[in-house]
């Protein structure tokens, strides 16, 4: 496959042609690190919902892209996806990394699938399902991915909203404290020390021998070991 | 009935894969020996890390990335420094930058190796196995005289690095460069002239150009594939400007690219060279000066708490690009915060690679990709009803007599 690369700034002209209205916001951005500050260039662009296939289609043109993944943030009013897109790799000093963010009104969180353009977009879009509890229309595979099965249905890990994780759900290790009302462990108790009990013994004799009236031979061998141990 | 067996069986992998950072569940659908259809479901350990990062401040994170894998850690806390920095346009000294590469190389060194030492025991070589891992203390043993630190180096901060490399360590550095060159040659040998490895890997688990496109395939696997992708070469960060990388290729030692997993395992060992080259590069070309923008901590939290806006962070960790997408609004906690690992991308490539391959090729298909490393637990065969339970050493015994069938 022949691929020219483009500037970021006629790739986004390209966009900003295209769609029009469409495009709320389009930013050029660049970062520079290490010695020779060799530019990274980025495409931020932020459309209507209904334009993103079309979107995608026409980055397909451009270059075929990489998809890194699909992000996405709970705005309070509205949901964003962000699908960063890789183009341009492999030839020197031409990536630029593309980024289309779409909006979804909490009212209808639905977004088409780009899995029938991009086939292995569908693992970050089953992950947005579940995460962020949006619905990704025509997606070939519903599943979840990451929760656990017994994961209480209607809770969206990411959301901020009341549907995100409440507060029972979420235990600080600091306040959860020892574990009570666990089986006795299967071992025998320890056995006592000769010094432990020998101290025990001598102590006995000598403070709570008025209310007994401790018999005579229970202390006597006392007395004895402890001559032994010296 | 005979519709039954006609459909063939299942066979279940997983999901307890203890190395795994996902541990995965694989379903088979199998026809005889040959694997019909794939599936996969991982998230048997998901930690909500993202969930907790966005509750902590940048600070905080830079020390939970450390602890999202085992084995690259330096990537992770690299490409969410990265994000951060670039969102509250923190300017990393340039020495900084050095030390990051220097110990990324080293991370890629040591997991590369890793990932070889796994591969030969996967074939049933293990005296291979022991020695990639024997060599591959030295890496280890070079990032704790850098980093204080094995595993979780802890090295990076957002606006630089913790520790810088001085001089002195010069010295230590370059006799472990020296004793992986001398070691290279062999080890080339060893693993890409061994009939053995020829035999398991020529031809085995096939992804060509297209489909690594496709499905997002990334890192080793997508170069093996002939995709010409590499994060430092594309959009170099840290100190890979400087240096001369460019994405090592099959086609450079083989003169063509098959995507199989042979490719793979050449892909990583010329990577081993290309790390020592960066390395050295880096020691020769480090610049003087700081190594972060800010040290003290304080006035670093107010710089990220006044930033707004957003950002991606990306990184080429031993197995692909990394890469952390963050958003912040002027709290001391980012708004939005999404990890993505390189198995993450990876893993799509599981359902066309294992495809219409063996069962005894199994375990050497699914840790081709590296995904952290692969441990086939245990597998449950249901055939006519009966219920056999495979353990890891079975499975491992199977692909243990493949290598011996084929080698009489």
């Amino acid at each position: 496959m022949s691929r020219t690369p483009m500037s970021a700034a006629d790739v986004a002209e390209v966009f900003s042609t295209a769609f029009g209205d469409g495009i709320e916001s389009i930013d050029v951005k660049e970062w520079a690190e290490g010695s020779r500050k060799v530019k990274n260039h980025a495409i931020w662009i932020r459309l209507r919902r209904d334009l993103l296939k079309e979107a995608v289609r026409r980055l397909v043109e451009i270059d075929y892209p990489h998809l890194g993944v699909v992000s996405g943030v709970d705005m309070g009013e509205y949901i964003d996806l962000q699908y960063h897109l890789a183009i341009f790799f492999g030839i020197p000093d031409a990536e630029i990394m593309v980024t289309l963010t779409v909006a979804l009104p909490k009212g209808d969180l639905a977004v088409p699938t780009i899995s029938d353009i991009i086939p292995g977009a569908v693992y970050t879009e089953r992950e947005k399902q579940e995460m962020l509890g949006i619905t990704v229309t025509g997606i070939p595979d519903t599943r979840g991915l990451f929760l656990p099965a017994d994961f209480p249905k209607g809770v969206y890990p990411w959301r901020k909203d009341e549907t995100g994780i409440r507060d029972d759900m979420v235990r600080e290790l600091w306040t959860v404290g020892r574990p009570e009302g666990r089986p006795a462990p299967p071992v025998k108790p320890k056995e006592k020390k000769k010094k432990e009990e020998d101290a025990a013994a001598a102590a006995a004799p000598a403070a709570p021998q008025q209310p007994a009236g401790a018999p005579e031979p229970e202390a006597a061998p006392s007395e004895t070991e402890v001559t032994k141990d010296e | 009935m005979s519709e039954e067996a006609k459909k063939g069986y299942s066979v279940p992998i997983g999901p307890i894969h203890p190395a795994l950072k996902e541990p995965i569940l694989f379903t088979f659908q199998m026809n005889g020996e040959k694997v019909e259809k794939v599936d996969f479901a991982p998230g048997k350990a998901h930690r909500g890390i993202e969930w907790m990062g966005m509750r902590r401040n940048p600070v905080q994170i830079v020390h939970l990335t450390d602890r999202i894998c085992g084995i690259c850690g330096v990537s992770h806390t690299l490409a969410f420094s990265r994000a951060v920095e670039q969102v509250a346009e923190i300017e990393v000294p340039e020495r900084a930058h050095y030390v990051r590469t220097i110990i990324a190389e080293y991370e890629r060194i040591q997991s590369h190796l890793l990932w070889a030492g796994v591969a030969a025991h996967e074939l049933g070589f293990d005296t291979l196995f022991y020695l990639a891992w024997r060599v591959r203390e030295e890496s280890l043993d070079v990032i704790e005289y850098l980093t204080g630190n094995r595993v979780n180096y802890g090295i990076v901060q957002v606006g630089g690095v913790r520790r810088d490399i001085t001089a002195d360590q010069f010295p230590r550095i370059e006799a472990s460069l020296s004793y992986y060159e001398d070691l290279f040659g062999k080890m080339l040998t060893l693993f890409l002239e061994d009939t053995t490895i020829k035999m398991r890997s020529r031809n085995t688990g096939v992804m060509n150009q297209q489909e690594a496109l496709e499905l997002c395939a990334i890192g080793p696997t997508a170069r093996a594939s002939g995709l010409n992708m590499d994060v430092r070469q594309d959009s170099p960060y840290a100190a890979y400007g400087d240096v001369d990388v460019r994405a090592v290729m099959p086609e450079q030692y083989l003169g063509e690219a098959r995507g199989d997993v042979y490719d793979r395992i050449v892909v990583r060992l010329l990577e081993v060279k290309q790390s020592i080259d960066i390395v050295r590069q880096c020691m020769d070309q480090m610049p003087a000066g700081e190594v972060t923008a800010e040290p003290k901590i304080p006035k670093l939290l107010a710089l990220c708490k006044k930033a707004e806006g957003e950002a991606v962070g990306r990184v080429e960790a031993p197995r692909g690009e990394c890469l952390h997408y963050v958003r912040m609004d002027g709290h001391e906690q980012p708004l939005a915060w999404k990890v993505k690992a390189s198995t993450y991308s990876n893993q799509m490539s599981w359902l066309k690679i294992l495809q219409g391959e063996q069962l005894a090729d199994i375990p050497i298909i699914v840790a081709s990709i590296d995904p952290c490393m692969s441990c086939t637990d245990r597998v449950t065969v249901l055939r006519d009803g009966r219920r056999d339970v495979l353990t890891k050493e079975e499975l491992h015994r199977l692909s243990v007599e493949k290598t011996r069938r084929l080698q009489s």
